[in-house]
């Protein structure tokens, strides 16, 4: 934990974007998590993601809830708005801004602990209205800022820093996710950061809700032996379940097509690649795609990659018929029916 | 009592089972009086339940314009069995009471002080009408027309408001008008009409409408310009996003691509109600949420949040009788001290006390505008009684010169022209600072945290860094009590005391007033309309040596909350509590303010 102001130093090598932005422009204040905390990997990805696609920071709304990972959005887009919220209530704060104003690009980070328990009844919702956002959960397993408890990821038979082990079935993000209408589940992991941006890129595009759960391990309380949400137990028994790339609709004539890949158009005009690696996947079959998961989780596997995406489903916006314009833009007159119809509408109560 | 005529004021109570469509025949009846030129007042008793438990409803014909029940009941429609023993001992002497004598009741015939007036109300619908369920509604219809008869009502005024219910639809039209002939008939041949108590057409002098709070409510947020209102259904709010659903349908479609200016969103608690109303808020929009007790509580979190990031929000508590569930369907006053203070730490929140449709709809805009102003929530704590029942009101009026206060914000040209943005600095000394929207300038980027900040918008542990920015919040909250709405104040020449009250109390302190203005006894009367108090409360405070302070709670809310924020005079401040769940009336009151006075006279 540092309290150093961060200095700001430009690579040479370092080249702009098409806006004219260097990553460096895309970075937040020092991060003040423990030295190898995977969540710090997940905002480098998600700095790169952002700096990729050419998004201007202040377009950018960023919004958390509470715990080690709701602190991360200081850490990443300096220039971006955010709102560091209460705990588990982050879903219903994204689904009002967005409700508001529809063009900017919202991002929530969130923990396991903040959505899979406290906010889990918010993160469903956020779901279901399929809010236009990418909603990132850094997941380990434990309540790290207040040293080390089970969260409800934790796997059982996983067992805590001190030794004992956990007896509650968890709860699993993707397969809720998947179960009540997601339009958009992923799988990452922290420590696998050439897989992790394509899917935070993809995310980020997506119109809709997209989750993407990655496994984060905490380094402090959650990195031992006999937790299964640690580094080593991670890199052994994840597996791709597909790997994906977001092509924006720019590079989409140059963009080599991977040998055996197939194709998501997405609204924006970009596509989604996707190449699976066991050929009965398909991400865009909702009910195969959580049988598939949930055999592999038997198998304690644990599968990463693009696991569902429907881009047609309706959003928030689209579901509520509203304005093209966003709502908080519009003038007053638009909004103000005036004097004559007060006087109209009051004719029935006379 | 029993001989003398009761022109023009009188009550009527009419007690029904819930479910049975009693609520259209009743508000037909309140209608045909209003639109007699009568001032007449509805009161609505129901329960928590759909189908099936005992239901009231109380009409007032009140000459005087009272905007309180009398607490007396003059005449009882007693139209449900279950209830017959309650609704006889209810009635007060010289009254009369009418009832189904399909099954004739000896029991009911026992006190000698009252008139029984049976109608087999049953029997003559059954052979009327056709099918079981025309026959429960017509019998409903036909009690109007027995009221009709007895208190001298207008028919052609009856029969008008029939056509302008159901429109084309003749059948119904003509099965209502033969129900209203029934009852009418039968009271005609049967008993001396009218009775002592009957209605006289006036001319009235001011136009006037008959709305509820809850409608007024919702008018004024589409008129303040309100695009997102998210909530979770709850008794008494529920009807304030229904009819802001409605007013929206109608007045907020985009008349070029029909596409909605608004967005609704029913929520999955009350928690997510207030947190994504905060989120539009934060975003630009004008947003609200509405609740009543229970969701105040599960809201607190949120509240201060709002509070301590300073981000704008209008919350309706429509308070019902608590604690904990409580009386759902029953109103009260007792949110006034977990609103004022909501949620944990040093948080103070804006109260707004609509006293009726007329103030709702006014003092919905002026929340708003001191949302915005304030960047701060501003709660409008109306109840039951005023947002669920239907009030006569003057007409809502509107200026179209009104522009909305979006108070202090930085706009892309201030900001592009700007070395720095700095979110919580006193530029002013009002203690409110400049916020900006997202995405509007890379310039005015900020992280909005519930977490210790400074002046500068960062996470701070600082002893002084933290400090300033709390004491300057409350500095902001004393800049509040110089603009939200002033008290009303009413005085006379050497009053002997005054009353201090809120919201919905004012009808039955105002005629509590009138009755002890008679007897010799004045009181002047201040009507509090907001918290933070604002110098004329302080000021009113110090002038009397008695004050009594009405409200509808158990432990003196309001008068807790003047002693703990003006902390003058417990030993004068005297509570006059009512508690029932019934909007108060002032026979409620007035016994103990006179008790009171005269042992004030005596020492």
């Amino acid at each position: 934990m540092s309290f150093i102001k961060k200095p700001r130093i430009i690579h040479p090598e370092s080249r702009p974007n098409s806006i004219g932005l260097s990553i460096n422009d895309y970075e937040g204040a020092m991060s003040t998590l423990c030295a190898g905390c995977g969540h710090d990997s997940v905002s480098a990805g998600i700095m790169q993601a952002f700096f990729e696609l050419d998004i201007a920071p202040h377009n950018v709304a960023k919004l958390s809830g509470i715990g080690c990972s709701s602190k991360t959005p200081t850490y990443f887009l300096r220039g971006a708005h955010g709102f560091n919220s209460v705990h588990g209530r982050m879903p219903s704060i994204a689904t009002g801004a967005n409700a508001a104003n529809g063009e900017l690009h919202y991002i929530g980070v969130s923990g396991d602990g903040d959505s899979l328990s406290i906010g889990l009844g918010q993160l469903c919702h956020a779901i279901r209205r399929n809010v236009n956002m990418l909603y990132v959960i850094e997941n380990n397993g434990v309540y790290g800022l207040t040293k080390g408890q089970f969260s409800a990821s934790a796997d059982v038979g996983s067992t805590a820093k001190r030794g004992e082990a956990n007896h509650l079935r968890p709860i699993d993000p993707i397969l809720t996710a998947i179960d009540i209408g997601g339009s958009f589940v992923a799988r990452g992991f922290s420590g696998d950061k050439d897989n992790l941006v394509p899917l935070i890129k993809a995310g980020i595009m997506h119109r809709g809700f997209a989750l993407i759960d990655v496994i984060s391990p905490c380094v402090t309380f959650n990195d031992h032996e006999g937790s299964t949400k640690s580094y080593l137990h991670t890199r052994q028994a994840s597996h791709a379940a597909i790997y994906a790339d977001y092509i924006p609709v720019r590079d989409e004539i140059t963009a080599v097509l991977d040998k055996g890949a197939n194709v998501v158009p997405l609204h924006d005009g970009g596509q989604v690649q996707f190449r699976q690696v066991d050929d009965k996947y398909d991400p865009t079959d909702r009910s195969k795609a959580a049988g598939y998961i949930r055999e592999c989780q038997e198998r304690s596997e644990i599968v990463t990659g693009l696991l569902y995406i429907d881009d047609d489903a309706p959003d928030l916006h689209m579901l509520s018929d509203t304005s093209e314009t966003p709502l908080r833009d519009l003038e007053f007159k638009t909004l103000n029916p005036g004097a004559k119809a007060l006087e109209e509408i009051q004719n029935a109560w006379s | 009592m029993a001989t003398k005529s009761r022109v023009n004021d009188f009550v009527i109570r009419i007690a029904t089972v819930n479910g049975t469509g009693s609520a259209s025949a009743n508000a037909l009846l309140m209608k045909a009086i209003f639109r007699m030129g009568v001032p007449v007042l509805g009161k609505n008793y129901f329960p928590s339940n759909i189908q099936g438990l005992p239901t009231w409803y109380e009409i007032r014909v009140t000459e005087d314009g009272y905007l309180a029940r009398s607490g007396l009941t003059d005449i009882v429609v007693a139209m449900n069995a279950q209830t017959y023993e309650e609704d006889l001992a209810e009635l007060t002497p010289g009254g009369a009471f009418i009832y189904d004598s399909t099954w004739p009741r000896k029991e009911l015939h026992q006190r000698s002080d009252i008139q029984v007036l049976p109608i087999p109300l049953s029997r003559m619908c059954n052979e009327a009408f056709v099918g079981s369920r025309a026959r429960i509604l017509m019998k409903n219809i036909a009690y109007v027309g027995a009221i009709v008869a007895l208190l001298d009502l207008d028919m052609d005024v009856v029969h008008g408001l029939l056509r302008e219910t159901f429109g084309d639809k003749h059948d119904l039209i003509d099965s209502n008008a033969r129900a209203i002939e029934l009852g009418h008939d039968y009271a005609v041949s049967h008993f001396e009409c009218p009775l002592d108590f009957r209605v006289e057409a006036r001319k009235p002098v001011t136009e006037r409408i008959m709305i509820d709070g809850n409608t007024a409510a919702a008018l004024g947020c589409v008129y303040a310009g309100a695009t997102v209102g998210s909530w979770y259904p709850i008794t008494p709010s529920t009807s304030l996003l229904d009819a802001f659903s409605n007013f929206c349908k109608r007045l907020r479609k985009d008349s070029r691509t029909g596409k909605s200016n608004y967005c609704i969103i029913q929520a999955e608690d009350e928690l997510a109600a207030i947190g994504t109303a905060l989120g539009a808020s934060w975003n630009g929009a004008r947003a609200f949420t509405a609740t009543s007790g229970p969701g105040l509580s599960l809201m607190s979190e949120f509240l201060g949040l709002a509070y301590f990031t300073e981000i704008p929000l209008v919350l309706f508590d429509v308070q019902r009788a608590g604690p904990s569930t409580g009386m759902p369907t029953r109103t009260q006053q007792a949110d006034i001290l977990s609103a004022a203070y909501a949620s944990h730490g040093d948080t103070k929140q804006v109260l707004l006390f609509p006293a009726d449709p007329k103030e709702c709809f006014s003092l919905t805009i002026e929340a708003f505008d001191l949302a915005d102003r304030l960047q701060t929530p501003v709660i409008l704590l109306s109840d039951l009684d005023i947002g669920m029942n239907d009030w006569p009101c003057e007409k809502l009026t509107w200026d179209d010169d009104y522009r909305p206060d979006y108070g202090k914000i930085r706009r892309a040209e201030e900001l592009e022209g700007m070395e720095m943005f700095h979110r919580y600095v006193d530029y002013d000394g009002d203690g409110i600072c400049y916020r900006t929207l997202p995405g509007v300038h890379s310039k005015g980027s900020y992280l909005v945290r519930g977490s210790g900040h400074n002046q500068y918008g960062g996470y701070t542990e600082k002893d002084d860094e933290y400090r300033e920015v709390v004491d300057r919040l409350r500095k902001k909250f004393r800049t509040a009590a110089s603009l939200v709405p002033k008290p009303v104040i009413d005085t006379y020449e050497r009053p002997h005391g005054a009353i201090i009250s809120i919201g919905s109390c004012d009808g039955a302190v105002r005629e509590t007033r009138d009755r002890l203005e008679k007897e010799g006894l004045r009181l002047d009367y201040m009507r509090i309309r907001a918290f933070p108090f604002d110098v004329n409360v302080t000021d009113f405070l110090s002038k009397y040596s008695r004050i009594f302070v009405v409200e509808q709670n158990r432990d003196a809310q309001l008068r807790s909350l003047l002693l703990t924020e003006i902390t003058e005079g417990s030993e004068k401040l005297v509570p006059i509590l009512y508690y029932g769940g019934r909007p108060l009336s002032s026979l409620d009151i007035i016994e103990r303010i006179r008790t009171q006075l005269r042992e004030d006279k005596a020492a």
